[in-house]
């Protein structure tokens, strides 16, 4: 995917004063988006925000792979339904507070990752999106089959619980708030590792991998880290939607779920900061307006990938950064 | 009669069905395969196409009542005319690019494809019936043997031998292999190789439709009935490696029959077989069963 994002990152590679410019720039859209968050609630149902702030966290995880590792992943529903899976059955059946249950479904999706980032990252390109395609989909077969996992039916009535074992978050603000932590807090953590000297060596691996390799890096480890990473944070999105929704079903653990996030990222800005954010909104509101056409909306998600693809490969951030000539 | 304590019948009616399954597998991924070699690209429509031969096969008999051989003919023509088309408008733009648009791109023509016909004709199954030539079936002593299973399997294994011959042992096959390897220097002696790369793209579209057409009577005419095949042949690809005309066909054939005998031994893991199988060969053979590592 460098040829969409080499242009963008110019940007971000020039004298301290620009990296400033740049920081400052990815600052003030922070404050935005938090603002937005904050009032938002006023105008918006409240579970559509958090259902917006889940799947955001899990468009900028998937983006943290590709966008910076270069690796596109067919298979990241794997981790948002598996850790989905796991936190609603911590919840429920074991009876665990929702922070312990949250935590129970990311080391699940953690886990997954490494394992199966083991396998993946031994081949790269277009074997790497199909490996991870069918290692999802096996997943998804074995959450159809397990018995915990409730087969179609799913997880359902999964309760909310007291975080703390003190506030109760069937109460939609507490829920909200959490939620909003949760987006914010791993939203940071994936900015964190994007500017830090790992993500930079990253992105020279995305750039030219037998280069980095020519330096001294072992490009397979810190591909397997940025793998699972990814997942990780996929893996806390999917356990706080379960958590929201109160449900746990195949639909997260499915492949169109995985296209899907590949289309948000695509759609806000492949490597931007701030694309999958506006790409995940984007997408879950056309969801939430077309849900009773049905099948058009499935119709819809093709044409848009269609169009990014052919046309629009910078996303919508990725367009706005590049006419104000900033990284976001 | 048991083998292994299993009765015999149930083992052979598996066997066959993997035979059968094995069967599109191999056409499937040798369309993948050919297409791959290339364009580089891994075609994500191919489900999708299978399904419009199938639906092709299903609406000429139902509108215009041309039967099975005629579909079995036309169908892939004229699925393969709109995978020509498909090339000459959207992939080629994407040949400068990382290989992924490609994949990207078919990925969401294949949404768009498998949801018209979702929109136009329901989730659930049309029946197609079999022809009137190939009803009725063979006892082998051992079992009974559909005319109709017996004739896919053995049409399948001769369009798969057939592609094989063209591409490995004819002029043209030596032209397809030239450009996959150094297209730059076969347009040099004087080959069109856009238009190569744009029929091979047809061709291997019109395999996948060819399958379809095959899979109508045995499946029902189902729109999303690609949509999870494609993965499997993903799967099966990714095992077989994709350096090899024949790689993809031995591989096809012997996974199915492989998924046949785990429904027989094993039914939980018949799903997921071909997965686990994926999984081993990657960690002892990365490059795939056939493939070169780059």
């Amino acid at each position: 995917m460098s040829t969409s994002t080499s242009s963008d990152q110019q940007y971000s590679a020039g004298t301290p004063a620009a990296v400033g410019d740049e920081l400052r720039a990815q600052k003030i859209a922070f404050l935005v988006m938090v603002a937005i968050i904050a009032i938002a609630p006023v105008v918006v149902y409240p579970v559509f925000m958090m259902k917006v702030m889940c799947f955001a966290l899990f468009a900028c995880a998937f983006n943290l792979l590709i966008g910076f590792g270069g690796l596109l992943s067919f298979g990241h529903a794997m981790f948002l339904g598996s850790a989905g899976y796991v936190s609603a059955h911590a919840a429920k059946v074991w009876g665990l507070t929702p922070e312990l249950a949250i935590l129970c479904g990311t080391a699940a999706a953690c886990l997954i990752a490494f394992v199966s980032g083991l396998l993946a990252i031994r081949r790269q390109g277009i074997y790497f999106a199909m490996i991870t395609l069918a290692l999802a989909q096996m997943i998804f077969f074995f959450c159809l089959q397990a018995p915990f996992t409730g087969g179609e039916d799913g997880i359902q009535a999964v309760p909310r619980g007291k975080l703390f074992g003190l506030i109760d978050l069937s109460n939609i603000a507490a829920m909200y708030i959490v939620v909003a932590v949760i987006f914010l807090g791993g939203f940071l953590l994936i900015f964190r590792i994007v500017h830090s000297p790992f993500g930079h060596v990253l992105k020279a691996i995305r750039e030219n991998e037998a280069r980095a390799t020519s330096l001294g890096y072992d490009t397979d480890r810190y591909k397997l880290a940025a793998y699972i990473l990814s997942g990780t944070i996929a893996g806390l999105a999917g356990a706080t939607k379960a958590l929201v929704f109160q449900l746990a079903s195949l639909t997260d653990v499915h492949w169109t779920m995985s296209g899907e996030v590949v289309l948000m990222t695509l759609l806000g800005g492949l490597g931007t900061i701030f694309g999958p954010v506006v790409g995940a909104a984007v997408i879950i509101t056309m969801q939430n307006y077309l849900a009773q056409f049905g099948a058009w909306v499935t119709i819809i998600q093709g044409v848009i990938f269609v169009i990014c693809v052919l046309a629009f490969r910078r996303g919508i951030i990725g367009e706005i950064a590049h006419a104000l000539k900033k990284s976001l | 009669m048991e083998i292994f304590g299993i009765p015999s019948q149930a083992l052979f009616g598996q066997l066959l069905i993997g035979l059968i399954n094995g069967s599109f597998y191999a056409l499937l991924s040798l369309g993948l395969a050919v297409i791959f070699g290339l364009l580089n690209i891994i075609n994500f429509t191919h489900g999708a196409q299978y399904m419009l031969g199938a639906f092709c096969a299903y609406l000429f008999l139902d509108k215009l009542g041309v039967g099975y051989w005629w579909s079995l003919l036309i169908a892939p023509v004229v699925v393969g005319v709109t995978g020509v088309i498909i090339e000459r408008t959207m992939l080629s733009k994407l040949y400068k690019l990382d290989h992924l648009y490609g994949l990207l791109l078919t990925f969401g023509l294949a949404l768009i494809i498998q949801g018209l016909f979702r929109n136009e004709f329901g989730s659930s199954g049309l029946p197609y019936r079999i022809p009137q030539e190939l009803q009725g079936s063979q006892n082998l002593g051992f079992m009974f043997l559909p005319n109709y299973r017996a004739w896919v399997i053995v049409v399948s294994l001769v369009v798969c031998l057939a592609t094989w011959y063209v591409i490995e042992r004819t002029k043209l096959g030596a032209y397809l292999r030239a450009a996959t390897e150094n297209p730059q220097l076969v347009q040099a002696f004087g080959i069109n190789v856009p238009r190569m790369i744009t029929l091979t793209y047809g061709f291997g579209v019109a395999l996948a439709a060819f399958a379809g057409v095959m899979a109508a009577p045995i499946y029902q005419v189902n729109p999303l009935m690609g949509a999870d095949l494609i993965i499997v042949v993903f799967a099966v690809v990714v095992i077989g490696g994709m350096g090899s005309i024949m790689g993809a066909i031995v591989t096809g054939f012997g996974l199915g029959i492989i998924e046949g005998l785990t429904k027989v031994f094993y039914p939980e893991a018949s799903n997921t077989v071909i997965f686990i199988i994926m999984a081993i060969v990657l960690m002892f053979k990365p490059a795939g069963l056939f493939g070169t590592q780059k």
